[in-house]
């Protein structure tokens, strides 16, 4: 069946309308970043900076129908799940981390992390809509099997967690050093009593926090909620993405005539799922605790990116969708 | 795994069964020194090693061409670095999954996991078994505890705490200590190192599972025209690899025949999909029956499997003397050169006509006159033309040495003619034998496989994924409530409550349950 040219230019459209949604929130949290106040010293600038917060929460939320409109009405123009080449896959990545991020906020207060999401998000589908753009059009049929709903959406959903995962992460580590640094005399513990606005005590004297209130840093949480919300979202993302290569396995086992051949893409998520495995073991070993283990799941964020650009695009094997010209 | 034990607390704060770190110098016998080098092999830091080292160890095999995806990708990799490929070659970097190297880290990590698992199964099974430890002296000293005011007697108020913990799943201890103070203690979780031991037991039969197949599987490949049968006997194979220890007896004894085989193509020559209908039977008694085998779709067939992995045209080539003799007259497969399934092939008669006769063939299924000569413009046949090259001379079939089917060894014949020619149409040779192009059938290659440790390794990937899940989302934790008298000097004269929990830090939520839990029990 050809593709429907009409539906899939509306997708197009609804895409470019999402990215445009997702900057314009980036600005929004990154203003609520820099001049909110989390302390009622400074009531008015605190009000105008929260109002930024919640109107880039109302725009990414707008963004992300618009998202999801955008993958929907590509897979009916295609007659097919829109996730079929590499520019597909990564509007559905980046849909899957605003979604994390989404899902996050409805139980954390982590409206904090909106600008470090969005910017990453904003860039990949930025990549996506241009350098990997491919027309709607049917699968090869390699790809023609129920297999691509679940290898396929596991891929994406453990992908986008990972990707966020890698934000608070990179968060965690500059927070950290920023804890370590700024008060060594007052133990981390202390340091990240720290906040704007909070009465000096016998621990923290008022001359620690005028100090150590300068600058970003402040203003994210403490280095070990943060930690704890890489964690987290590991935890979630690596049962999915071991899921996700088991599944590929069987369909490999249907496709290929055997369910693991170390082709590169295989080997890649082999190698991704070991730095994961590497990070939850760190986090349960004495001297690893902490930033080696949090460098590890960074090492982890590289391979999955690895697999996914540079199996896709410069190693040649078996997983050659991408429909990049 | 994290251990919150702290010596202030005691053994109560101790919350993982992972067995102690080594000692860091070894000292004393060689039963001695043994002992602590097997520690740390089995210790968290060195699986961590292993498993950095093994994701090391993997990545020159997806940027070097390997032996195991693409032969020839690595003869021309070797003869593009006459000093860098042969050395690279002797640290078997063109097999490095089936390296010694490579598979001395895998195995060192699995001896170091089942040295692990062992003893931690074993104090698991322990702990399963053990009553929840006592109750620290301090309880306000753990980062979660409450403290209240109660009326009624200690015990009575700790046996419906403790009533409400057990409705809760909670296993409960109760202790009566000497200061007159009565106490519970109470442990839930364990279920989370129960999934992280069947995780990783589950790894092990993973490998087990790999090692069945790689030691008595095999697989081979086979090329079948339209029309044409396979059975399954090691002589039928085009290609065929058995593994180590695998004997002809494990063939199964199926065949088919290629009923059909159809090809659909989008307008711009992408492939849409692919059909191989045959009529097989599973073993020579059985009845036959037809499947379709797909991309995706594979036939199997009394434990192996048979894969499409491969499709092309096979050109139906008459040769006849200058009597008008038929002397050849066969399906001849081509070999597609490019996605436009332009194709080359080779026609050999030796015997039946004055001279060794030699054809080379091109063949265009959509064919295309262009500047650059001619070629194919999709896949389909629309408008075949094969283009023939006629050699005569010694074809070089009688010298024994070994020739492959698609090679022509045209340096040591003489070019006759040329001649292009569409189905149904007839070429008179200068010494008037007759080549007829009489018509275009496909043919379609099959992959047969079969891995006897393939269930073994599904069973043990969906008990990796469910112990997984477990041991990332269940948190073991421990809740101890003591209830003591008032003190002396106490003027409101009530028991004393305090109450404490502590899980591992790992999971956030814990305080939440922990103030539902104390809310629970103080409105009993």
């Amino acid at each position: 069946m050809p593709a429907n040219t009409h539906l899939a230019h509306v997708s197009d459209v609804l895409l470019v309308w999402a990215v445009a949604a997702y900057a314009f929130a980036m600005l929004g949290y990154a203003a609520e970043f820099a001049f909110g106040r989390r302390s009622a010293a400074l009531p008015n600038r605190l009000r105008g900076a929260r109002l930024a917060g919640r109107v880039a929460v109302a725009v990414t939320v707008g963004g992300w129908l618009a998202h999801v409109g955008s993958v929907a009405t590509r897979g009916f123009a295609a007659h097919r799940v829109p996730w079929g080449n590499m520019y597909e896959f990564s509007s559905m990545a980046a849909l899957v981390a605003v979604t994390v991020y989404l899902v996050l906020l409805t139980r954390q207060p982590v409206r904090f992390l909106g600008a470090f999401v969005m910017a990453p998000v904003v860039l990949y589908l930025g990549l996506a809509g241009t350098v990997l753009y491919a027309k709607a059009g049917p699968l090869v049929p390699a790809l023609n099997s129920y297999w691509i709903k679940i290898h396929v959406v596991a891929a994406i959903t453990a992908s986008g967690a990972f990707l966020v995962s890698g934000v608070v992460t990179v968060l965690y580590l500059l927070k950290d050093r920023w804890e370590r640094r700024s008060m060594p005399s007052l133990g981390p513990g202390a340091a990240a009593a720290v906040e704007v606005g909070s009465p000096p005590t016998e621990a923290v004297p008022a001359e620690a926090i005028s100090r150590n209130t300068r600058g970003l840093m402040p203003w994210l949480p403490p280095a070990e909620t943060l930690d704890r919300l890489a964690y987290k979202v590991i935890a979630f993302a690596f049962p999915v993405w071991t899921f996700a290569v088991i599944a590929g396995a069987i369909w490999a086992e249907q496709a290929w005539s055997r369910y693991w051949g170390w082709d590169p893409k295989e080997t890649w998520s082999f190698i991704t799922w070991l730095a994961y495995a590497a990070y939850l073991h760190a986090r349960a070993t004495a001297g690893w605790r902490g930033r080696r283990a949090a460098v590890l799941s960074l090492v982890g964020v590289g391979c999955l990116l690895v697999d996914y650009y540079v199996v896709n695009t410069v190693i040649t094997g078996l997983h050659s969708y991408a429909g990049v010209s | 795994m994290t251990d919150l034990a702290s010596p202030e607390l005691g053994d109560a704060t101790r919350m993982s069964t992972a067995p102690a770190p080594p000692p860091r110098v070894a000292s004393g016998g060689v039963w001695r020194r043994l002992r602590t080098a097997w520690r740390r092999l089995t210790s968290m830091r060195t699986a961590l090693l292993l498993l950095a080292l093994l994701a090391l160890a993997a990545i020159p095999g997806t940027l070097l061409p390997q032996r195991g995806l693409n032969p020839v990708k690595v003869n021309e990799y070797i003869a593009a670095h006459p000093s860098l490929g042969p050395f690279l070659d002797k640290l078997s970097m063109f097999d490095v999954f089936a390296a010694p190297w490579f598979a001395a880290i895998y195995l060192l990590l699995f001896v170091s996991l089942i040295g692990c698992l062992v003893p931690r199964i074993r104090l698991h099974a322990r702990a399963l078994r053990r009553r929840p430890p006592a109750a620290p002296r301090n309880l306000e000293r753990l980062a979660t505890h409450d403290r209240w005011d109660a009326d009624g007697a200690p015990a009575a108020i700790v046996r419906a705490a403790a009533t409400e913990l057990r409705r809760a799943r909670w296993r409960t201890e109760l202790r009566e200590e000497p200061d007159g103070s009565v106490s519970v203690a109470a442990e839930k979780g364990y279920v989370r190192e129960t999934g992280n031991l069947v995780f990783h037991v589950s790894l092990v039969v993973l490998l087990a599972g790999i090692a069945l197949g790689g030691l008595f599987g095999y697989k081979g490949t086979v090329l079948v025209v339209e029309g044409q049968s396979f059975a399954n006997v090691r002589s039928s194979y085009d290609i065929f690899e058995p593994s180590r220890l695998y004997s002809d007896t494990q063939l199964a004894p199926f065949s088919f025949t290629l009923r059909d085989f159809s090809a659909s193509y989008e307008p711009g020559g992408e492939p849409r999909s692919f059909d191989a209908v045959v009529d097989y039977r599973s073993s020579p008694d059985a009845a036959p029956a037809t499947h379709d085998v797909r991309v995706n779709h594979p036939l199997s067939a009394s434990g192996a499997n048979v894969y499409l992995i491969g499709h092309g045209y096979a050109l139906r080539i008459e040769v006849r003397d200058p009597h008008g003799r038929l002397v050849y007259d066969r399906y001849t497969p081509f070999l597609p050169d490019d996605s436009m399934f332009a194709s080359h092939g080779v026609v050999k008669v030796p015997d039946g006509l004055p001279k060794q006769l030699g054809l080379t063939g091109f063949f265009y299924p959509t064919f295309e006159a262009t500047p650059f000569g001619p070629q194919s413009g999709y896949p389909a046949a629309r408008n075949p033309v094969l283009a023939l090259a006629a050699w005569n001379g010694d074809l070089g079939l009688d010298s024994g040495r070994s020739q492959s089917v698609y090679d022509l060894p045209v340096a040591s014949l003489k070019h006759v003619a040329n001649k292009q020619l569409s189905p149904g149409q007839s070429w008179r040779l200068p010494d008037g034998s007759r080549v007829t192009f009489a018509g275009v059938h496909q043919w379609a290659t099959f992959q047969v496989a079969h891995d006897p440790g393939k269930k073994l390794v599904l069973f043990a990937a969906v008990f990796i994924v469910a112990g997984l899940l477990v041991s990332l989302r269940v948190r073991r934790r421990r809740f101890w409530l003591r209830a003591s008298p008032a003190p002396d000097d106490a003027p409101s004269g009530r028991t004393v409550v305090r109450a404490a929990g502590l899980t591992r830090s790992d999971s956030g939520g814990f305080t939440d349950e922990f103030a539902s839990l104390v809310r629970r029990i103080r409105t009993v």
